[in-house]
């Protein structure tokens, strides 16, 4: 049986961050999760948010991780050619008591070591964006907050970690792990693996993970946030991430631009016991513009092309353990990352790496890391001659399959190749976003399947929008005549 | 870079652009290129394997396909250019096109152009449904492609929102496929499809048609489980109270039909707000000389036939105006707006000299029993009335006046009710 040094378990942006930081290694790592792709939790649904952390607990774990992330994106994003965009934000107090509530905020800032924000009277708040509302009464410029595609930084960090020789086993969810003497049994349904390490970065679920070595000194529960997604003709113009002033359960509604030009409007914070309440609900998506219109009065859910929602784990007790155990050498529990681990991530995969080196990993680096990775050439953004040049190298780049986003044959047929690769709708949509935009897969909703059909040689009866269980097809038109 | 020239180009291959084509031809143009980016011509006519079509146009009942391939024979005698697998991705204000194809980007640069892109339908995210995001639920078009042209089952216990034509129509399609159909779900207070439809598929097979209820959740984690709805109270909420739970595996959506006009925008015409589509006059031209606009682009029809209709009229324009035969409308001329009762009017300019009669297509607001339609100058004189025995906002009205004086007027249609007339 193969024994890895590592074991990840979880493959969301903080599994698949740490996963890339080992793969520089001489090490054997793999990563497990549940979902049939990487980034399917969390990570997949939050605000896309790059923070800075000025607003972060001062003196936590989750300040230091969050504050030491932010400034990795430059070289990461271009590295892996993730889309990244340092937009800046833009705090809006609209109200007395928000007003007075912004010197607290700046203090905040500075004992987060973030020191370049920027006090702005009304004035200049509606110079920077004429599109908030005019009852603004001052606000605060956040330089650094920026945005991100989250679903391909997740992509790419696996998909650089696999170029390096990490491995990823996808729809493998974790029922057991045990430890005996100097290694660990992680069990699911699909078998078995033997690691020397074993990380938890399980998310939502690491407290199960860890109560199976007897750990539980912690839960964790759902918080959940809905979000509405607005068309990118819609007329919001706004160009920073505009953010409330927060209160004290949440950061609050906010109205961000996303990478690809939409607008993301929410998230709610509705505290649930259920981990798979991932459905949005007519009182959250109405609280949502109800919230935003105070900050951007053009925001209306007319414009809205879809809604999702996303669970933030959170702890009981609370923050950031990054933790190992005494009794358990070997075994890492990153824990507590509730609302700031997209932007955290790149930092804790460092930390974390410490820690194991601590407990007697090997450090030794490869000679010959790959650090680049390149993204699927985009046909939308390629200028005439470069689509040119596309399609005569690829004439699949001549077949525009997603309309709305302008996606191609060639860019899907790439996304499935790809390790770890698409292997299912949401997958691809992920990927290159056919089905994203404002039809929502009308259109592409029969060709892509086709084209997953062809490329996985399964029948297109096996096809699923995210892995077993969710076919898109229920047999054929003869089936149920008698 | 190589532009190709022509004299008229029809971007899309549905009824409209066929008929564009054809008629274009007809009336003199000789370079005529037909753009398609789907493999086969006909547009969403192959996939509506029901009767219901051609029965003024042909005056004969037949399927959507039979009724397509009538008019791709015709196209296919002629010499035009038809370029299928080719995507229009963008048209200037000047007329020049660019799309993808295999061979690479194309361009070309017509002295007209007929737009006929259809329409395509609204989702789940347009109208903010709630719950869970399941495999199984999809548009009722999708699903028609699925049955009708790959020989695919989407679900076998199906629920329907929205009561539009192919939602009724695909209620029947999946009863005679032995699924089971629990219910059509719709908000508003009268079916949003022909009567015709009520009848023939939902009625004839005892399928429960709830009118006035929204869905409350959506069930399943990986495909649907399940589907609340509940009815709606005087002032727009939903009561909980009345809450209906039914288990399905699949949801199909028919909750509108837009207007396709991504490229319409691109070239800066004027859309209309309420229909979606191009603002255009009676030769089907839209706000930018040389553009025209047939079919669903224009406004979503019932009836194919009105559609085929349309776009032979584009077409003829299309032809004149590239031999430099047909002005633009300008700025100061007649308009034509909806009034009190009406929900769309097409055409909404008058142009040129009124030479004979107009045809205008309107649709009601509200289902109406013996309504009056009268059109009315702006000296609020009426110059223009019919009487309905039922308008239905479903239903398309096409009624042609005569006479109407085209000079910088205003007109108005509206639509009153025994009720309140
Ligand atoms: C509404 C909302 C808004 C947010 N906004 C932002 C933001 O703007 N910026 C920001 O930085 N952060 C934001 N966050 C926080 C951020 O999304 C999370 O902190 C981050 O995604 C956590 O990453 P993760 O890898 O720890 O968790 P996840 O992405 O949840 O990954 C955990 C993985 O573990 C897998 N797993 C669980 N149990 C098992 C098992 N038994 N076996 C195998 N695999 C298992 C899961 O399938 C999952 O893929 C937001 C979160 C939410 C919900
Ligand atoms: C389910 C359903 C049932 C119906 N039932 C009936 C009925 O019973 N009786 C009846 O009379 N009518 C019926 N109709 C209505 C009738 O079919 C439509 O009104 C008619 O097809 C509209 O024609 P069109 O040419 O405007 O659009 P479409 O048929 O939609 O054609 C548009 C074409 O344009 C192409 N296109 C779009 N964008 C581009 C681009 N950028 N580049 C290249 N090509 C492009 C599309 O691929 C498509 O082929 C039904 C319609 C539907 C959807």
């Amino acid at each position: 049986m193969q024994i890895y040094d590592v074991a990840i378990i979880g493959a969301g942006a903080v599994g698949t961050a740490i996963a890339r930081e080992l793969s520089k290694l001489s090490i054997k790592v793999v990563v497990v999760d549940r979902l049939n792709d990487v980034g399917g939790d969390a990570s997949k649904s939050n605000s896309a948010i790059i923070h800075t952390g000025f607003d972060a607990p001062p003196d936590s774990l989750e300040s230091r991780m969050v504050v030491n992330a932010n400034p990795l994106y430059d070289k990461l994003c271009c590295d892996l050619d993730i889309p990244f965009k340092r937009t800046g934000a833009v705090l809006v107090a609209v109200t007395e008591t928000e007003e007075a509530e912004l010197p607290s905020i700046m203090a905040k800032a500075h004992a987060n070591h973030v020191d370049d924000l920027e006090m702005l009277s009304a004035k200049e708040v509606l110079e920077l964006e004429p599109a908030v509302t005019p009852d603004v009464r001052g606000g605060l410029l956040v330089p650094r907050e920026s945005i991100i595609d989250p679903f391909l930084f997740v992509v790419a960090l696996a998909e650089n970690a696999t170029a390096n020789g990490t491995e990823f086993l996808t729809g493998w969810e974790v029922s057991n792990l045990t430890f005996n003497e100097n290694e660990y049994t992680v069990e699911s349904p699909k078998g078995e693996i033997t690691a020397k390490f074993v990380v938890n970065a399980a998310g939502l679920f690491a407290d199960k993970i860890s109560s199976f070595l007897g750990i539980d000194d912690f839960k964790v529960h759902p918080r959940r946030g809905q979000f509405h997604i607005l068309d990118k003709a819609a007329p919001i113009g706004t160009k920073r991430i505009i953010l409330p002033v927060p209160t004290k359960v949440s950061k609050g509604k906010i109205c961000t631009p996303t990478i690809h030009g939409n607008w993301l409007i929410g998230p709610t914070a509705e505290e649930l016991d259920d981990k798979t309440a991932t459905q949005s609900t007519p009182e959250g998506l109405s609280d949502i513009v109800a919230g935003v219109v105070k900050l951007v009065p053009g925001v209306d859910a007319r414009y809205a092309i879809t809604q999702y929602a996303g669970l933030r784990p959170v702890r009981t007790p609370g923050g950031y353990h990054l933790r190992t155990f005494e009794n358990l050498p070997g075994f890492l529990e990153l824990s507590g990352i509730r609302s700031t681990g997209l932007t955290s991530s790149l930092a804790v995969a460092r930390y974390g790496c410490e820690k194991l080196f601590k407990m007697g990993l090997s450090n030794k680096y490869k000679k010959h890391f790959v650090s680049k990775r390149q993204a699927i050439p985009c046909f939308r953004e390629a200028d005439e001659k470069a689509r040119n040049k596309l399609i005569k190298q690829n004439p699949l780049y001549g077949k525009v399959i997603c309309r709305c986003e302008t996606v191609t044959e060639a860019e899907i047929v790439e996304a499935i190749r790809r390790k770890p690769g698409a292997t299912d709708l949401d997958g691809i949509k992920r990927r290159v976003r056919a089905g994203l935009g404002r039809c929502q897969g009308g259109f592409c909703g029969m060709r892509t399947p086709q084209i997953l059909a062809r490329e996985l040689d399964i029948s297109i009866e096996e096809v699923t929008k995210k892995g077993t269980g969710s076919e898109i097809l229920d047999g054929t038109t003869k089936s149920l005549r008698a | 870079m190589k532009k190709t020239n022509c004299d008229v180009a029809v971007i899309g291959a549905g009824p409209a652009g066929l008929a564009a084509a054809i008629s274009a031809y007809e009336n003199g143009a000789r370079d005529v290129i037909l753009i398609e980016r789907d493999k086969y011509l006909g547009g969403i006519l192959q996939q509506c394997i029901h009767n219901g079509f051609g029965i003024h146009v042909l005056g004969e009942d037949k399927t959507g396909p039979e009724y397509a391939e009538h008019f791709i024979q015709q196209v296919e005698k002629l010499p035009i250019n038809c370029l299928t697998e080719t995507m229009v991705l963008d048209l200037s204000e000047n007329l020049t096109i660019q799309a993808s194809s295999k061979q690479g980007i194309l361009h070309i640069q017509p002295k007209a152009v007929v737009l006929a892109m259809g329409c395509r339908e609204r989702t789940r995210g347009a109208i903010a449904l709630p719950g869970k995001r399941p495999a199984g639920i999809m548009t009722a078009g999708t699903a028609q492609r699925f049955i009708n042209c790959e020989g695919y089952l989407p679900g076998k216990k199906i629920l329907i929102l929205g009561s539009g034509d192919i939602g009724m129509i695909m209620a029947r399609r999946l009863h005679l496929e032995g699924a089971q159909v629990q219910a059509v779900v719709e908000i508003m207070d009268c079916i949003g499809g022909l009567s015709r439809n009520l009848v023939q598929c939902l009625q004839d097979f005892d399928i429960p048609l709830y009118l006035r209820h929204i869905i409350t959740d959506i069930r399943g984690d990986k495909r649907v489980e399940g589907v609340d709805f509940a009815p709606l109270g005087d002032e727009g909420q939903p009561q909980l109270d009345k809450k209906i739970s039914l288990d399905c595996d699949t949801l199909l959506l028919s909750v509108g039909l837009i207007p396709e006009n991504e490229l319409s925008k691109k070239a800066g015409i004027q859309l209309d707000k309420i229909t979606g589509g191009p603002i255009v006059d009676k030769n089907f031209h839209t706000s930018v000389p040389g553009i025209f606009a047939a079919g669903n682009v224009a406004q979503v029809f019932d009836l194919v036939d009105h559609v085929s209709i349309c776009g032979m009229q584009a077409g003829k324009s299309a032809a004149e105006y590239a031999r430099g035969e047909l002005e633009h409308f300008s700025e100061s001329l007649s308009k034509v707006k909806a009034g009190p009762g009406v929900g769309t009017v097409l055409p909404q300019v008058l142009s040129g000299p009124a030479d004979g009669p107009l045809k205008f297509y309107l649709r009601a607001r509200q289902v109406t029993r013996k309504a009056l339609l009268q059109l009315r100058n702006s000296q609020n004189e009426v110059v223009f009335k019919k009487k309905f025995r039922t308008v239905r906002p479903a239903e398309m009205i096409s009624v042609t006046a005569d006479n109407l004086d085209c000079s910088a007027n205003e007109y108005t249609f509206e639509l009153i009710g025994e009720d309140n007339g």
